[in-house]
């Protein structure tokens, strides 16, 4: 258990004095990319694709969890997704979140990086106090980066980003990062929103016990009109239209090579590529 | 009269995106801007003034270290004081964030990921950019300005400086104490291991049992005259070696690329599309790789392996 003591923030008078740690994860649920196919037209197939929890956000679920874990409070998931969320969703409740709340709004739906963060910035308000927001460092789908950068904006709390490491000390969250050019250790107050790589941890797999409880965790649905958000506004501010998908044409021979032994296949791998010319050195 | 704005604190992809930035301003007839922000910028500016029309340049202390908040400060007073029309920055880890805060502060669209940038006629940012994991490319419009896209390394080339000398400005900002203080910094030993050059690359996956068996594939490496890559969990988890190749490290092209032990993840994939040939050797059938590969060996590399070094000595001493 840890004792926060910031101060109310001058931009909002939601955070108040709290005794216990809140932490909120931002979940997504995409696509499972490995499952798409690619028409005719080279257009991916996106209907009927299954969906999941987005790799990097289930490894800040696992943090958030780990820190429960040590420090007790409490962990909840946000989406901004469809009905199909309530679904994909379980995944998180059984790998130990405590309730889930999905925006589940048609009229949300197909947003660009500036609305989404707007909205989920609203419902981070109404999920207010709260110590930290974990998010993945990207969605590996949209590969846009930016959500968590753009809360830290809008609600003006601490951003730390690519974090391999995280952990409280007194008041404050001590987060291991790195950067092209170099590792950091850095201190920032609380609140904070923090965005994990791919190697800070390996997600548990729930066992059938968890998955069994998740059903009867909560999960809350809100919509624009719980948020106060108005629709039309949302949409005169979005900036980015996306005006086609395409898939690029890979056009590989995909020829096997088989032989009796490991010497007969490698003779006939280094034919094959000596007469493409690319083994040139050789030739 | 309008402006691009272009910021990278990584200097080659600064000039790489100046280069492109110039191509625009003469489609915009706009002026073209180089930012540069830190603690000591002299040795920066020097390197930009052949590449833009004007210099802006935000030196403060309080700027030692790459700090998001206190950066973005910066970027939002360069946006005030020339509005530009497009703002380019480089898609190093710290601009992403860097980028997405700021867009944020000036209620701004942001395309990240960018592989090639337009203008339409309306002055719209048109840009292309990777999407589902790396395996597809949007068409996407910003419309609105100011226009902000991210760009990585070696997407668009450098042009020769021009003989022109870009004037200097000095903004100066005021920076508050940041939510976030450094505790420790770790330098990295920068080593280039050349590989978004090389024309030939033997590439190690999670098929590979322990460190000490790259040296096999440094044999076979070395008898083909190529460079070394691998996925990311043989750099990131296991260390083994420093860069890896994919959609969040190197963009390879070259002519050969041979794939041992690597299963074909869409984010490696999305780092090999450039190859001219690949040669995949896994032991499962199943593997995605043979999907993108043009020549599949189906078997056990650590037979396979010594097996093509063995072949491929015999070969060079017959014909040298
Ligand atoms: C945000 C994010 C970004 C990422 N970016 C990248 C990236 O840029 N680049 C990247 O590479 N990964 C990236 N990844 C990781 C990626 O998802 C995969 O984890 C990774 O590519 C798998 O690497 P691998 O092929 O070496 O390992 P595995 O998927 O484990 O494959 C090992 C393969 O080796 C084969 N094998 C095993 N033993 C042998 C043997 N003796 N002989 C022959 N074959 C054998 C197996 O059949 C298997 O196909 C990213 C992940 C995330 C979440």
């Amino acid at each position: 258990m840890i004792i926060s003591d910031w101060k109310v923030r001058d931009v909002d008078e939601i955070w108040r004095l709290c005794d216990l740690v809140k932490i909120v994860v931002l979940v997504k649920d995409i696509p499972d990319l490995t499952d798409i196919k690619i028409g005719q037209d080279r257009r991916p197939i996106l209907v009927s694709v299954k969906r999941k929890i987005n790799d990097l956000d289930k490894r800040a679920l696992e943090s958030a969890v780990q820190l429960k874990e040590k420090y007790g409070g409490e962990v909840v998931t946000l989406s901004l997704g469809d009905e199909k969320t309530r679904t994909t969703i379980l995944d998180a409740l059984s790998s130990g979140a405590d309730s889930a709340y999905i925006i589940n709004d048609k009229e949300l739906i197909g947003l660009d990086a500036l609305t989404t963060a707007k909205v989920l910035s609203f419902a981070l308000k109404k999920l207010a106090p709260f110590d930290l927001v974990l998010c993945g460092e990207m969605s590996l789908d949209t590969l846009s980066s930016q959500i968590g950068a753009r809360i830290a904006e809008i609600l003006n709390i601490s951003q730390v980003m690519y974090a391999r490491r995280i952990d409280l000390v007194g008041n404050k969250i001590k987060v291991e990062r790195e950067l092209e050019y170099c590792e950091e250790v850095v201190e920032a107050e609380l609140p904070a929103i923090v965005s994990v790589i791919r190697e800070i941890n390996e997600p548990r797999i729930p066992s059938l016990m968890n998955i069994m409880k998740a059903k009867r965790k909560p999960v809350i649905e809100w919509d624009s009109k719980t948020l106060g958000l108005s629709v039309e506004e949302l949409k005169k501010l979005s900036a980015i239209e996306i005006l086609d998908v395409k898939a690029p044409l890979v056009e590989r021979k995909r020829i096997m090579i088989k032989g009796e032994t490991p010497e007969e296949v490698a003779e006939k791998l280094v034919e094959a590529l000596r007469s493409e010319g690319v083994l040139r050195d050789l030739q | 009269m309008t402006g691009i704005l272009v910021y990278s604190e990584d200097l080659d992809l600064q000039l790489q995106l100046l280069s492109k930035g110039r191509e625009l301003s003469n489609n915009l007839a706009a002026k073209l801007y180089a930012l540069v922000i830190g603690s000591n910028v002299e040795g920066h500016v020097a390197s930009v003034l052949n590449y833009s029309d004007a210099v802006i340049t935000i030196e403060n202390k309080s700027l030692e270290h790459y700090d998001v908040e206190l950066y973005k400060i910066g970027v939002v007073e360069a946006v005030k004081r020339v509005n530009p029309d497009v703002i380019l920055i480089g898609a190093t880890k710290f601009g992403k964030e860097l980028a997405a805060r700021t867009a944020a502060a000036l209620d701004a669209g942001c395309m990240t990921e960018c592989i090639s940038l337009n203008i339409d006629k309306e002055g719209n940012l048109l840009a292309e950019r990777l999407i589902y994991g790396g395996s597809s490319i949007a068409l996407e419009k910003s419309r609105r300005k100011p226009h902000i896209a991210v760009i990585s390394k070696n997407i668009f080339k450098r042009l020769e400086p021009s003989t022109k000398v870009a004037e200097v400005l000095r903004l100066d900002t005021d920076h508050p104490k940041s939510k976030v203080q450094i505790l420790e910094k770790r330098e990295k030993s920068k080593s280039d291991t050349g590989l978004e050059e090389a024309s030939i690359i033997v590439a190690a996956g999670r098929g590979f049992k322990k460190k000490e068996d790259l040296d096999l594939l440094r044999e076979l490496s070395s008898i083909l005259g190529s460079k070394i890559g691998c996925t990311r969990p043989i750099s990131a988890d296991n260390g083994w070696l420093d860069e890896w190749i994919g959609i969040s490290g190197k963009k390879v092209k070259p002519r050969l690329y041979i794939a041992f032990g690597i299963s074909g993840t869409i984010q490696h994939a999305a780092g090999i599309r450039g190859s001219q040939i690949i040669v995949s050797v896994n032991q499962d059938e199943a593997a995605g790789i043979f999907e993108i590969s043009d020549y599949g060996i189906l078997g056990d590399l650590y037979t396979i392996l010594p097996a093509l070094i063995k072949v491929l000595k015999k070969v060079k001493k017959t014909e040298s």
